[in-house]
């Protein structure tokens, strides 16, 4: 299901989907991001819909875009986690 | 998901990760630049620049069950989430019908919620069962 990226030198980045605004506009208005995130962050709920996202990850041995929506249908576990190699 | 890149993460894959779970860790380890998605699920530590332990129970229908958020230094209990989902899976077969106590866990009875059962629960669910 994810799709293989190319690998390159630029990080690749993911992020929310279906954001209203493009890059360079959040960049232009930086007070404008921030708003658009808290307005986000009341979102995360139980009961409520888990917000979408896209995210570029490492999965038995490839580089792939994982999309959430895409494993809709089964059960999911999102974890976060501060680093690798943190120890527990 | 952490702010690591990919290849942070397919380094730590195959010189640790691998050594504790034969075969590598076998589902996507997801990369978070700039802690978008973190701050999207409110777990990330804006003056830290990492996320907290966020684990989110997400169903079939896309819709957050349960979360649970730890500070970095506290390791997750995975049989917990574990029992979680049967939980969940068990409530969601029963379309509703039936609740899970305190303490449960699966091959103990749950409860079918009615007016009969107001008052009721100690002839159903004794507290010692969460702990045998």
């Amino acid at each position: 299901m994810p799709e293989e990226m190319k690998v390159g030198c630029a990080r690749p980045m993911g992020g929310p989907v279906g954001e209203k605004q493009t890059e360079e506009q959040q960049k232009a208005d930086g007070e404008m991001e921030q708003k658009t995130e808290r307005e986000e962050r009341t979102m995360v709920k139980v009961g409520r819909k888990a917000p979408d996202f896209v995210a570029p990850a490492y999965h038995k041995g490839k580089f792939v875009t994982v999309k959430l929506s895409e494993y809709f249908g089964k059960w999911i576990v999102l974890c976060f986690y501060p680093g690798d190699f943190t120890f527990v | 998901m952490s702010v690591d890149s990919v290849f942070v993460h397919k380094m730590w894959n195959d010189v640790e990760l691998s050594k504790m779970v034969s075969g590598g860790i076998p589902f996507a380890m997801l990369s978070d630049a700039a802690g978008r998605v973190g701050s999207l699920y409110d777990v990330y530590d804006i003056d830290a620049g990492v996320e907290t332990r966020g684990r989110f129970i997400i169903d079939p229908d896309g819709i957050i069950q349960g979360y649970e958020v730890l500070t970095p230094p506290v390791g997750r209990n995975v049989m917990e989430s574990l029992r979680q989902i049967q939980a969940f899976q068990l409530v969601r077969e029963s379309k509703g019908t039936e609740a899970t106590p305190s303490g449960w866990k699966p091959g103990k009875p749950t409860l079918k919620p009615s007016p009969d059962l107001v008052g009721k629960v100690w002839e159903h669910w004794k507290t010692g069962m969460a702990f045998d």
